[in-house]
């Protein structure tokens, strides 16, 4: 008489999705990284120094993870929220009073402030290591851009709840655009770049002004920084975190001795 | 006191305190237990459950909300002036240096695990003290502030892992062994599943339980909704960013909020591409590498851990300093009499009055003037940058320097000591604005170029 499972693991439709046995012996594990989309990413074997956890602290790994967390708890938020100074506060009050589940916007932003801790912890590993070393130059580089894409998806989301603590960040935050040498209209540089005596750099027309859409945190802001943090950042970090895992396994895999 | 009395402000806290020295007795019991049962040390395994039994004892006194029970396990007025009187931007900046130099100099003393363990009870007991007092008590548990005094503890827990992995490995390349890492046993290969799935695994469900006990304890900030006229004292950047906020103080915005920043992401980058030191891939190493871990160790703990831990509990209202257990007075008022170099050189060193451009004046004819005015920064500034490593790799013949200029040649290692330099910038102007009241070593408001 075979057993529930035997019935569920013999059936057409199991066998359609894992194409092998359960990974219970040597073989099979093999296979299983092999054949899995998702288990694809790690290789079959790594040296038992490579994966300690007291080694590698796991802390990339963690990363990744509250990247996901991020990215899953910040879609049920979009269904909420809408980025207009008539709706954004409103609809943030409401989903902390009525909305159940209420501990959504709690998850989004205390991951968020996790990740930018463990994208940090990750980088003084990897350094203390010396992991940056040849072979692995080029995906440190990636994982700087990733660093600074982290703060700056960070950085977009603090003025999406439209409160006093958001718009001031983003204000004293983003008035150091305008100081931009050349291309701020109170940095260095930029009352040279004049065409017949009409400034080109103005406060409506620097780089202050191309991050906020305005000459101030209002409307336009919030609408650049709603798409910046919900869909133009994650995606080059989607990206960059392809390349990142990639390299990894091309650059002589886990960090180790060489 | 925010509108509560001080007994109020107690029974919202004791609750919180109590757990917290609960804690702490629990983690001493199990440390004790660890000691007793896996290092045979019978008697430190006695000193830790005395702790613990200290610790539970105070979590007692805590949990009855009482004044007059609570005076007794928090500092008292005189230390707490005595802690605040001490604090300056000066002693805070310098003695967090010195303090991870003194660490760095007896690492090897520190890493042993009884030691580094007094150390995590004393930075404990500091907390715990501290949370008594209010004022401490409303910064430190602003919930977006939470995150950072997370980040010192694990900061510490991990600079002491990789310190304590670091001693060991030094140790046995002294002694002609390879690190622990590079062992025959180490470099042997283990199947992914289940030796690495499986820590992937309980390290995402122990993550998703912490996040989801963090998001119900604490929630998420949510003041006023958001006014273009009321701006409130202090305004803060985020957290991560205040270390920028805080190079504001010594610089100008282009330079703090633009030129500095962008110099951090090229130097991050440009690491890998200096750091020519074949030894250290792959393992944990100190000796081997001392001056790369210098380096890096001072530009992430010292400049941009402690700015940023300085920004978020240090600096109040009006950006002015505030220890750690004063009350954030927004009247509070600091003298600002920042004297440019050029005022130095021309109204006190010369007697003679700061040359003026002419604002009708032809463009070079300004810039001249400008050059007369300001040419002691200028010949400073080129000095620094453009003298000084030459001068570094001529003086330092063997240990540094010189075999550096000879590995790397001239373009990197220009570019090296210059980002090092950069770095060394800012202390140097931060001391300079404490001991001489030095604004700007170039001063050009002509042009918005003041350095």
């Amino acid at each position: 008489m075979p057993s529930l499972g035997d019935i569920i693991r013999n059936s057409q439709i199991w066998k359609s999705i894992f194409r092998h046995p359960a990974p219970v012996d040597r073989r099979n594990r093999v296979v299983v990284m092999l054949t899995n989309f998702f288990l694809h990413l790690h290789p079959v074997s790594a040296k038992k120094q490579g994966i300690a956890l007291s080694y590698t602290w796991c802390m990339g790994g963690v990363t990744f993870f509250l990247f996901l967390v991020e990215t899953v708890t910040g879609v049920l938020l979009m269904f909420y929220y809408r980025p207009t100074i008539e709706w954004a506060y409103t609809d943030i009050l409401t989903l902390r009073d009525a909305t159940s589940l209420g501990i959504l916007r709690e998850l989004h932003r205390w991951g968020a402030h996790a990740m930018v801790i463990t994208v940090w912890l990750h980088m003084y590993r990897v350094f203390l290591t010396g992991s940056y070393k040849p072979p692995r130059e080029f995906n440190w580089v990636v994982g700087v851009i990733l660093l600074l894409l982290t703060l700056l998806m960070s950085f977009t989301g603090y003025l999406l709840p439209w409160d006093q603590l958001a718009i001031w960040a983003i204000t004293v935050g983003s008035n150091m655009a305008r100081a931009t040498p050349f291309l701020g209209y109170e940095g260095p540089g930029a009352q040279l770049l004049t065409v017949g005596g009409i400034d080109m750099i103005t406060n409506a027309s620097d780089a202050r002004f191309g991050l906020l859409g305005a000459r101030f945190v209002g409307e336009e802001t919030l609408n650049r920084f709603y798409v910046l943090h919900c869909i133009a950042i994650p995606l080059g970090v989607a990206l960059l975190l392809a390349i990142h895992f990639w390299r990894v396994r091309k650059d002589g895999g886990i960090s180790g001795p060489m | 006191m925010h509108g509560l009395t001080y007994e109020e402000f107690l029974s919202q806290l004791s609750g919180f305190l109590c757990g917290y020295y609960v804690l702490i007795a629990t983690m001493n019991g199990l440390f004790a237990l660890y000691c007793w049962k896996r290092r045979g040390e019978g008697r430190l395994a006695l000193a830790w459950s005395g702790l613990g039994l200290v610790a539970l004892i105070l979590a007692a006194m805590v949990a009855s909300g009482n004044p007059d029970i609570v005076k007794y396990i928090s500092f008292n007025e005189g230390i707490k002036g005595f802690i605040d009187a001490l604090m300056s931007p000066t002693t805070y900046s310098l003695g967090s240096l010195v303090i991870l130099l003194v660490m760095f100099r007896f690492r090897e003393v520190l890493v042993r695990p009884n030691v580094a363990w007094l150390g995590l009870n004393l930075m404990m007991l500091f907390m715990g003290l501290s949370m008594a007092d209010s004022d401490f008590a409303a910064i430190v548990t602003k919930p977006d502030n939470v995150p950072i005094v997370g980040l010192i503890f694990l900061l510490a827990f991990f600079t002491w892992l990789a310190t304590a992995k670091a001693v060991v490995n030094d140790k046995r390349i002294a002694n002609g062994e390879l690190p622990l890492e590079a062992t025959e046993s180490e470099k042997e290969k283990v199947l992914v599943w289940p030796d690495l799935v499986y820590t992937e695994l309980i390290c995402m469900v122990a993550l998703t339980a912490f996040l989801l006990l963090w998001a119900i304890v604490l929630q998420a900030p949510l003041e006023e909704p958001a006014s273009a006229v009321k701006t409130p004292n202090p305004s803060k950047a985020p957290w991560y960013f205040l270390g920028l906020q805080e190079m504001l103080v010594y610089y100008d915005p282009w330079m703090a909020g633009v030129v500095l920043p962008s110099m951090i992401v090229a130097g991050l980058m440009a690491i890998p591409y200096i750091d020519y030191n074949t030894k250290g891939n792959g393992y944990y190493t100190i000796n081997e590498r001392k001056f790369a871990y210098l380096t890096f160790q001072f530009g992430f703990l010292v400049l941009w851990v402690t700015l940023i831990i300085m920004g978020t509990f240090l600096r109040g209202p009006n950006w002015n300093f505030f220890g750690f257990y004063e009350y954030w007075d927004s009247h509070a008022v600091e003298a600002m009499n920042n004297v440019d170099l050029s005022q130095y050189v021309w109204v006190k060193g010369l007697g003679a009055p700061l040359p003026k451009p002419d604002p009708e004046a032809a463009f070079l004819t300004k810039v001249m003037v400008i050059a007369q005015r300001e040419f002691v920064g200028i010949l400073l500034l080129i000095g620094y940058f453009a003298v000084l490593p030459p001068l570094l790799a001529m003086w330092d013949k063997k240990r540094l320097f010189q075999p550096m200029y000879k590995r790397m040649g001239l373009i990197r290692y220009m570019v090296m000591t210059n980002l090092m330099l950069w770095m060394a910038l800012l202390p140097i102007k931060m001391l300079a604005r404490w001991m001489f009241s030095m604004k700007y070593f170039i001063a050009i408001p002509e042009y918005f170029i003041n350095f």
